[in-house]
């Protein structure tokens, strides 16, 4: 038979509790703690943005936005001009999406609907680990072992073929456009197959059943079911990897020349904004100077905003399209 | 106008039957009392003028086919419905006299326990699991545990399976050995009241054989309310029976009237087994 | 009945599938390629002097990273000291309190802390702790890195949390405790196994980060005392030994990539390794 005396415990009858009873049983303070971490970190984005705006002030108001179309860039006599960057920055980047897409998006196929899954696991968990690489590694690559194989191999193949455009026209001296955009490709290529991979995985098995029960072979439902399906996340993978790309620092001015020139010459030195902030931003004095290197931060920001943006809605497209 | 076979389904396995024939509510004070609760879902009503007494150191069963509310009620009871967005309750349910409603919650939840339908044995150890709700209502003393822990376990009809093991994780135990730790981890707060959900819902015959006697046991530590889907397990079990049906409650009496002589002819379809 | 041959469709199906497994090839025989020159390369520079010794000036031999290592490890402590409390919290909000409206204007904006390139980062924290102090510092590092911690903290939490059954909270709740005990004591400790990887994770993306140090924490030839003076990381040594002219500095910048790099991967495969085996681990059910 059961007793019901316990030894000691807890009183039958607890008050109703107070103040000083809801505050020990730590409803209110947990409340109150992550409800203020969640504030403080919308405030922390909104202080960055305003910081970033105030800073750049002195070159909106001397140069207005011709600040953007501008391409002297002379620190010593005051003429600021953010063309050369911009441009570095497209180009490089349009380069690393040109030479990272198709390679990405062929294994990203490859891993999603050929590979055996014991292969595809291991050599996604391989490629995610590549992502995970520092940035300032692949520029140690990049000096020493990339831009001494596109001097040696790649740049008399492309002059030979191709030496009648001016893209690849003019002497090469290892840091260049082309360097740098070759370096962000092998950056950025893990984020697109990583990114299309899962999309593709998504895309429902009956889609790709229904086309084999037709007798389509496996390529031809990859190429005319399954990527379709999945082309909206597929373009959203590579809109990530550009935001990426984008504000890549490191890698980018260790190999791109950092030179504040526009050349039509892929192989002529070139910048970057983000190189340029990282470069010249510690020695720089003046407030107008600083102000153009913040200036330029900003554009980036509001760049990498946008492109993300894109992206995110691509990719909730295709999650709503299969779901 | 019980079948022979309903009968036998009535008698109880282990404890002689209950005396008396008449509702014997007013004899002892009500433990748990309903008067007219209302229980709204948004603006959907689930629960319509519910009355009725539960008595202390009994079982009640509450009986009724899916969706009548008897789950709906019995959540109410200890205010776990509240965790539901948009949803309130209207009328009073009185403990002992006070109304849960205008009390502090957590006070009502240690003092109304509840087992649920599928075990929830929290990722730690077996030990932890029971003495989890000594430690959060503020006991630390370790001996008041470990003899807590012990009685708990012994009143769930669990402690020569386990005593050996109480550093293991909880689930490495069977279903019905998780379910019973369960109870174990309910019974550690010493409740006045004691839900219980559909426990054996999920469990197999022996298993919830081993619950159903461990609950005779405990009924003299604690009032016990239970919903349950099966008719036998009610009649097997409890003293008091509650019917329900849509939301309201069609008739609430001794176990034996409501299967062998029931007023409402919704509950004489239902016990007979015409629907649900 | 198609007008196509058999043959031709069979080869293009072939060729095509084999050009996939190619690129696939290529990609990972890049990070093999990586791992193995680093191994190579930094493995044969690396000596004990690299661990024990302040660098010294080029053409002199003994030179070390002992003070960069130990500042990298100084400022990844600060950083996660300040990124992983407020995110986490952050996480909790959203997972546990937070209204459709609020959290959908939280993710987003911790998406957008998120995409800010960190060159960016390292000026806000300049313009918020360098400019007022007047000098580089440890803890403006510290800043900016803690504040690049705290997005993936935010998803890291929110995630793990949300997935934890809601049967638990209910469980506990049915005992008396409260909904704060509760998700301390049930909810978190539950989904631990996860925030310890995803925290893992954090910290080597940011271990690996060398642009928002450049003008905050700068570099230091010698010992940096406390949090207020420029310090030497790992990560900024390798960028300046690499640029630098003189071969030596570039030997060591390759023992530091190693070391770099080992690190981080380290802690990225310890961090999956949990991850697998965690809740498979924990219900065996």
């Amino acid at each position: 038979m059961a007793t019901s005396t316990y030894v000691g415990g807890i009183p039958p009858r607890p008050a109703v509790r107070g103040f000083y009873g809801r505050l020990r049983g730590g409803d209110e303070i947990a409340y109150l703690t992550t409800l203020v971490c969640a504030i403080g970190i919308l405030l922390i984005v909104a202080l960055i943005v305003f910081m970033l705006w105030t800073n750049s002030q002195p070159t909106v108001k001397t140069f207005g936005w011709h600040f953007l179309v501008t391409s002297t860039w002379d620190p010593n006599n005051n003429q600021f001009g953010a063309l050369p960057f911009i441009y570095g920055t497209c180009v490089t980047s349009f380069l690393a999406l040109l030479i990272a897409v198709p390679l990405g998006v062929a294994a990203a196929i490859f891993l999603a609907e050929m590979a055996p899954p014991k292969l595809s696991n291991i050599f996604t968990f391989l490629i995610e680990l590549l992502a995970a690489v520092p940035s300032v590694i692949y520029g140690l690559l990049g000096i020493f072992i990339l831009v001494p194989l596109i001097r040696d191999y790649l740049v008399p193949v492309l002059r030979a073929l191709f030496g009648w455009l001016p893209i690849f026209q003019g002497d090469f001296y290892g840091v260049s456009l082309l360097s740098a955009g070759l370096v962000l490709s092998v950056m950025v290529v893990p984020f697109i197959i990583s990114v299309s991979r899962e999309v593709l995985l998504a895309v429902p098995v009956e889609q790709r059943e229904a086309a084999l029960a037709v007798g389509a072979t496996k390529w031809e439902t990859t190429w005319q079911i399954v990527l379709p399906n999945a082309s909206t996340g597929i373009i959203g993978s590579v809109f990530l990897a550009l935001a990426r790309a984008l504000g890549e620092t490191m890698a980018v001015t260790m190999v791109v020349g950092n030179t504040p020139k526009i050349a039509a010459s892929l192989f002529a030195p070139g910048y970057s904004i983000a190189a340029v902030i990282a470069n010249e931003f510690a020695e720089a004095s003046g407030s107008l100077y600083v102000s153009s290197l913040i200036f330029l931060g900003l554009v980036l920001f509001g760049l990498t905003i946008i492109i993300n943006g894109i992206a995110r809605i691509m990719i909730l497209m295709t999650a709503r399209g299969s779901a | 106008m019980a079948t022979p076979q309903q009968q036998q389904a009535l008698k109880p396995p282990v404890v002689a039957p209950v005396e008396g024939s008449e509702v014997p509510k007013t004899q002892v004070m009500p433990k748990l009392d309903a008067k007219n609760l209302d229980f709204y879902y948004g603006s959907f009503k689930a629960l319509h003028g519910i009355t009725l007494s539960i008595c202390t150191n009994k079982i009640t069963a509450f009986i009724g086919p899916s969706g009548c509310g008897k789950s709906t009620f019995l959540r109410t009871m200890n205010r776990m419905n509240e965790t539901v967005r948009n949803s309130r309750a209207e009328g009073e349910i009185l403990l002992d006299g006070e109304n849960i409603l205008a009390m502090d919650v957590t006070d009502v939840r240690r003092r109304v326990g509840m087992v649920f339908q599928k075990s929830n044995p929290f990722p730690k150890t077996i030990f932890d699991n029971v003495a989890y709700g000594l430690r959060v209502n503020g006991v630390h003393k370790r001996s008041v545990i470990q003899e807590t822990v012990e009685r708990s376990l012994q009143h769930a009809a669990l402690w020569t399976e386990v005593k050996d093991k109480l550093s293991k994780p909880a689930s490495a135990l069977s279903g019905g050995q998780q379910q019973r730790l369960c109870i174990a981890r309910a019974l550690a707060v010493q409740p006045e009241v004691l839900l219980l959900d559909e426990p054996c819902s999920a469990l197999d015959p022996i298993a919830t054989l081993k619950i159903e006697e461990l609950l005779f046991q405990i009924k003299d530590i604690t009032t016990i309310v239970i919903v349950t889907h099966n008719m036998q397990q009610a009649a097997r079990l409890a003293d008091y029976t509650g019917f329900f049906l849509m939301g309201k409650l069609i008739e609430f009496d001794d176990t034996r009237k409501i299967f062998q002589n029931p007023s409402k002819k919704e509950t004489e379809d239902y016990v007979t087994g015409r629907f649900g | 009945m198609s007008t196509h041959t058999s043959v031709t469709r069979k080869l293009v199906n072939a060729v095509m599938l084999s050009l996939s497994a190619v690129c696939t090839v290529l990609v990972v025989g890049v990070l093999f390629f990586i791992l193995g020159y680093l191994l190579w390369n930094g493995g044969r520079s690396l000596n004990l002097a690299f661990f024990t010794n302040l660098p010294k000036p080029s053409g002199e031999t003994g030179g070390g990273m002992a003070n960069a290592i130990v500042g990298s490890g100084k400022i990844l402590l600060l950083a996660t000291a300040i990124g992983v409390p407020i995110g986490f919290c952050a996480g909790v909000y959203l997972s546990e309190y937070s209204g459709k409206a609020f959290a959908f204007t939280l993710r987003y904006t911790v998406d957008l802390l998120n995409g800010v390139p960190s060159i960016v980062i390292g000026i806000v924290a300049y313009a918020l702790v360098v400019r007022p102090m007047k000098h580089f510092s440890a803890l403006a590092g510290g800043v900016a890195l803690g504040i690049m911690m705290i997005p993936i903290a935010v998803r890291t939490t929110e995630e793990f949390l949300r997935a934890v059954p809601n049967s638990l909270r209910e469980g506990a709740m049915a005992l008396g405790a409260t909904k704060a005990k509760t998700i301390f004591t049930v909810v978190v400790p539950a989904a631990i196994a996860g925030l310890t990887s995803g925290m893992m994770l954090n910290l080597a993306r940011v271990a690996g980060e060398t642009a928002p140090l450049l003008f905050t924490a700068l570099g230091n030839m010698f010992w940096s005392r406390g949090w207020l003076q420029p310090i030497a990381t790992l990560p900024v040594m390798i960028y300046n030994y690499a640029i630098a002219p003189e071969e030596d500095l570039h030997q060591q910048a390759w023992a530091a990539g190693f070391v770099l790099l080992t690190l981080v991967l380290v802690i990225n495969v310890t961090a999956r390794l949990i991850i697998a085996r965690g809740p498979a681990g924990s219900s065996r059910r």
